[in-house]
């Protein structure tokens, strides 16, 4: 690997640009027109314009991507996340092209894509995921019997519909025989099929993440990160190591991990996603992630191993270089993901032009971003505008650095969602680690609520 | 008849479909009322749906599908009624 394409912008083609840099490897830098005067165009040896601003003319158009790979004489493409990143298609016609792929094979991206598909992986490799039944049933007999193998609480929805369109949710079997003719008979006159899914119903609900590193052959893990923090499914706020779950499950939870990866053979940085449910500590599979992921600095500051860089390894074709017993997690990393989003008008995206800026730094704090004074914000792309990342030996040193960081971190000119971190490490459920999937909403409409 | 013109409040990239399958929202010479949302503007990644804010009849577009538009632009032009 020589020249490597990177097919993406903004902080995280800053980042794989810097780490290809750092293997002293050249960079090829992709852009649209709105982004010709950006720091990772700046950054890289050479930069190729693909097209108008709107990503679908731009970043996620295949073709324009490889020509520039081809005329810039690229030998290997990063996708970075987000944009082609997760397109087997693109993967294979990558190869097809004769390049490297920075990431897993197609047929594994495809494979682990597909949620039926990386099910049936997860029950090969002996990986839990949520106990439901496989189709349909159609009377409350054969909800019952299911219902017993599967365990209480249980959701229940039709099986012919979509969204969250009447869900119920039963404790035991007396509310199961209650609910479940209605319910039929809802679903029935709604969707003409009265087939009802039953699924185990997870109250309180974490989302944490084991990141993995395969060659192909073996793979390791790299702990997990906790990313229950989330607002309209949007991570704000993560963590390495996860603060909620005991030694037990973070052994069987990384062990899990990597039976997945080794069981599809994976090849490059992945991360296998798991619902914890927070009452019992039980683990259930939910998807694993194919690419690099955006809070994957935390587990770098925690285990001290650059995971682009290993990317870059492992797609050259090098084995893995470290063994899992030469792999800990030392203190505690937060991520702190700041947008140009205005929290005081519902996280209205707020695109424009940027004076000042003030990023923090000082030991252990690291920003990962594309800002720079006098930048303008694009409408086109994501909102990211920073990765504010801080380690601490323990997590309350951790907290207190990042209350630190984020009063130093200033942007003039558009809104962000800066201020609100300082707010979110103040409450007690965060300096507890006390939180799941609905705590950030629940706080945030509370808040909202009280100051109407 | 008083001419309204319908404002988009941000900037981002302009549609006239909900999404590509679907019919427009509204087309010209279509009667409108004033919630009715006649197109839709992408800002980083989420879709805000611009209404027409008068009821009438929508005279022109005043931009294509997928043009690039800044807040406060004209998008579209109805005949208040």
């Amino acid at each position: 690997m020589k020249r490597l394409l990177v097919a993406n912008r903004g902080e995280i083609a800053v980042r794989i640009i810097r780490a290809a840099r750092d293997l002293g490897i050249s960079t090829v830098a992709v852009h649209s027109t709105a982004d010709t005067d950006t720091r990772h165009v700046r950054l890289a040896d050479t930069a190729v314009e693909i097209g108008p601003p709107p990503a679908g003319k731009s970043y996620l158009v295949a073709d324009a991507v490889l020509e520039a790979a081809r005329s810039a004489g690229a030998d290997a493409v990063h996708p970075g996340y987000g944009f082609l990143s997760e397109r087997a298609g693109f993967a294979a016609a990558v190869a097809d092209a004769g390049l490297v792929f920075v990431g897993p094979a197609a047929d594994v991206i495809d494979q682990m894509g597909d949620k039926v598909r990386a099910r049936q992986v997860a029950a090969a490799a002996g990986v839990p995921t949520v106990p439901g039944t496989p189709g349909g049933v159609d009377d409350v007999d054969a909800a019952v019997r299911a219902a017993a193998e599967i365990g209480y609480p249980i959701m229940l929805k039709a099986a012919a519909g979509g969204g969250g369109r009447g869900i119920r949710v039963v404790e035991d079997e007396a509310a199961l025989r209650a609910a479940f003719p209605a319910a039929s008979r809802e679903a029935a006159s709604a969707f003409g099929d009265g087939r009802m899914y039953l699924e185990r119903f997870v109250r309180r609900a974490r989302h944490v993440e084991v990141q993995v590193l395969g060659d192909g052959t073996d793979a390791v893990h790299l702990f997990e990160r906790e990313c229950s923090l989330q607002r309209r499914r949007q991570k704000m706020v993560e963590e390495a190591l996860a603060p909620g779950i005991d030694a037990g499950v973070r052994e069987a939870m990384t062990a899990a991990a990597v039976r997945l990866a080794r069981e599809v053979g994976y090849a490059s940085a992945g991360t296998a996603e798991f619902l914890v449910d927070d009452e019992n500590h039980e683990f259930f599979f939910i998807e694993m992630n194919t690419r690099i992921q955006v809070e994957h600095p935390t587990t770098e500051l925690v285990t001290g191993v650059d995971l682009v860089a290993e990317q870059l390894r492992i797609a050259a074709g090098e084995p893995l270089r470290h063994a899992q017993a030469d792999i800990a997690a030392r203190g505690c990393a937060l991520e702190f993901r700041v947008c140009a989003e205005d929290p005081a008008r519902g996280f209205l995206p707020a695109p424009g032009q940027v004076g000042r800026v003030v990023l923090p730094a000082g030991p252990w704090v690291r920003v990962d971003t594309w800002l720079e004074p006098d930048v303008t914000v694009p409408p086109f792309y994501d909102s990211l505008l920073a990765k504010v990342v801080v380690w601490g030996e323990d997590r309350e040193t951790a907290v207190r650095r990042s209350r630190r960081a984020l009063a130093e971190f200033a942007v003039e000119g558009v809104p962000t969602t800066a201020g609100l971190f300082t707010e979110i490490l103040g409450q007690p459920w965060f300096a507890a680690g006390e939180f799941h999937t609905g705590t950030l909403e629940q706080w945030w409409s509370e808040r909202e609520e009280a100051a109407r | 008849m008083p001419r309204h013109e319908v404002v988009s409040p941000i900037p981002g990239v302009f549609y006239r479909r909900p999404d590509p399958d679907s019919d427009p929202f509204a087309t010209e010479g279509q009667t409108v009322g004033a919630d009715d949302t006649v197109c839709l503007v992408e800002v980083m990644k989420s879709f805000h749906q611009v209404h027409a804010g008068a009821a009438g009849k929508v005279v022109e577009f005043l931009v294509e599908n997928e043009d690039v538009v800044d807040a406060g632009q004209a998008v579209a032009v109805i005949e208040a009624g």
